[in-house]
């Protein structure tokens, strides 16, 4: 293809994407599009299974069969998330083997936040509240991204992870409504998980290096600065409505922006964490490469036993 | 307790998913697959729902002010009455599948046979619960058959899951006092009568996947009197933690 056809097709293609058409696996795509998809859409994946251990932590221990059975639907739930991600990304010609051997390289990444450790039944609430809270903010715009897969993936993660939201939320209430000793696990459930969560929504607007071309193909719709006050505004009056208190002394309301002022992020804190020195970031990835590594040989007999079948099928023909 | 016998004869049903259940919820986030992450999980919450069923019942034979949560949660080691086959630890996969399907193949026997309860709440929980059992025993046959009849390692890995498992079966068919109280009422299931068709249909599958039927008669019991295997005070400690550690408050 001479450059000038190629010029064409991407004009054609960021036409397309204006005009809100879905990108669909077998169009044509810049080889950056479907990299950058490759690259968000893992990530992605890779949160929601690396995810599922803070939370699967507090499965055998979860305190009511109520809460337990809602846990375990919580976290299958995040794994079938990781399944039809996985999958999206598999539209784009790369097998899971290979996006899990960049998670375990630490090539990928994964939503830092998970580098967190869950210490109290409480923090099953915060994580749901607000982990899941903010990863409703940043995913709700992509319910319209132009990648087709993708966007229709989020569709049904949104759904889900809203019920998620309210889940969490409703632990913490019944915490606040309890003894002063479930009060007190919540203030510190919400004092350890608020500032994290605030990360979770990235970097400055300065210093993210991915946003101009991600909203122009429409995997991104607002600033992560935009949607950090979104989460803010939106979460301060739910945690004063179960009088809990957000640990930001320079919190306060702004009548003139009609939104909150808030103090200083740790930005420190963030890069240590995303660059591998967080709490659990070394845990994390031992769980899922000693569980990939010692179910090698389950799925080799797997593969090993479809094939037999696959053979004597064929023979049993002749 | 007026009812005692049928308020044992159903924590003897019931622990028995409580404990599995509780097995399989460690594994979860820890799978070979994703898939098989997922079906586990899936397995545990189908168990734990029974389980809720179950207890909630119990808990209004009793006529008391105790809660599904207080018979799950806040017995001591020697009142649980789940037999001693499911308390075993995850060992490897081969184990947890190996596990699974010598349980499945008594759960869903038993099931058809309770189903015709003359207790009609018995006999509800039972129907609903066939559909899920009978997805378990599908899911766990499969991964005898794919593990037996795979490769070499894995054969090795399920004779010796099957081979150190199989002393447990037996106490399966055991009958408790309350069991023997319930089936003279109608209630029950005689347990005795499901043993040849389970080990029919158990050696069947075996044999299918390449795998030897252990030829061990020594077989261990206990479980059904509260007197159990090593393994379980620490799936309690677990299982307990919360309510032990933060007594009477609601979550």
């Amino acid at each position: 293809m001479s450059e000038e056809q190629i010029k064409n097709l991407e004009t054609q293609f960021e036409a397309r994407i204006a005009r809100d058409e879905k990108i669909e696996p077998k169009d044509w795509m810049p080889e950056k599009y479907r990299k950058t998809h490759i690259r968000q859409m893992s990530q992605h994946a890779h949160s929601e299974i690396v995810g599922m251990l803070p939370e699967g932590n507090w499965i055998t221990r979860a305190p009511s069969l109520r809460r337990k059975v809602a846990l375990l639907a919580k976290v299958q739930d995040e794994a079938g998330h990781g399944l039809y991600l996985y999958s999206a990304c598999e539209t784009l010609g790369v097998s899971r083997e290979e996006l899990y051997e960049q998670l375990h390289s630490g090539k990928a990444k994964y939503s830092s936040i998970f580098n967190y450790p869950t210490v109290t039944w409480a923090d099953m609430g915060a994580v749901g509240w607000l982990v899941d809270g903010a990863a409703i903010i940043n995913q709700v715009p992509l319910c319209n991204t132009s990648y087709g897969p993708y966007a229709r993936a989020m569709v049904r993660v949104c759904k889900e992870e809203s019920f998620h939201q309210r889940q969490g939320y409703e632990i913490m209430i019944k915490l606040t409504n309890g003894t002063p000793e479930q009060k007190e696990l919540a203030q510190d459930a919400l004092n350890r998980w608020w500032w994290p969560s605030l990360m979770m929504l990235g970097p400055t607007d300065a210093e993210s290096i991915h946003t101009e071309q991600s909203m122009k193909w429409k995997l991104k719709r607002k600033s992560n600065d935009d949607l950090r006050q979104q989460f803010i505004d939106q979460t301060v009056p739910q945690a004063e409505l179960i009088g809990l208190t957000i640990p930001d002394a320079d919190l306060k309301w702004n009548e003139e922006r009609q939104s909150y002022d808030f103090g200083e992020i740790n930005w420190d804190e963030f890069w240590q964490v995303v660059k591998g020195h967080g709490p659990m970031n070394k845990e994390r990835m031992k769980a899922r490469v000693g569980a990939w590594e010692e179910g090698e040989w389950v799925r080799d007999a797997a593969m090993a036993y479809a094939q037999k079948k696959q053979e004597r099928k064929q023979k049993q023909a002749i | 307790m007026k009812n005692e016998n049928l308020y044992n004869y159903i924590l003897g049903i019931a622990d028995n998913s409580l404990i599995l259940g509780q097995r399989l919820g460690e594994l979860t986030g820890h799978g070979p697959s994703l898939e098989t992450d997922i079906a586990c999980t899936n397995i545990s919450l189908d168990l734990f729902g029974q389980v809720r069923s179950y207890y909630q019942y119990a808990a209004k034979i009793a006529g008391d002010n105790r809660t599904e949560d207080d018979i799950a949660m806040l017995r001591k080691e020697r009142e649980y009455v789940n037999v001693l086959l499911v308390e075993q630890p995850n060992t490897n996969f081969a184990y947890t599948m190996a596990r699974q399907f010598l349980f499945d193949v008594y759960h869903l026997l038993f099931l058809q046979e309770l189903q015709k309860s003359k207790d009609l709440t018995l006999s509800a929980i039972a129907n609903k619960s066939i559909k899920e059992v009978s997805y378990h025993l599908r899911f766990s046959s499969d991964w005898i058959k794919r593990l037996g009849d795979g490769t070499e390692v894995s054969h090795q890995k399920m004779q010796d899951a099957i081979d150190g498992l199989w002393t447990y079966t037996d106490e399966l068919f055991h009958q408790a006092e309350a069991d023997i109280a319930m089936v003279s009422e109608g209630i029950g299931v005689d347990v005795t009568k499901l043993k040849e068709a389970y080990y029919n249909k158990v050696n069947a599958v075996l044999e299918e996947s390449t795998l030897q039927i252990p030829e061990s008669k020594w077989f261990q019991k206990g479980g059904k009197k509260g007197i159990h295997t090593e393994h379980l005070g620490y799936l309690l400690a677990e299982l307990q933690y919360m309510q032990r550690a933060y007594p009477n408050m609601e979550w």
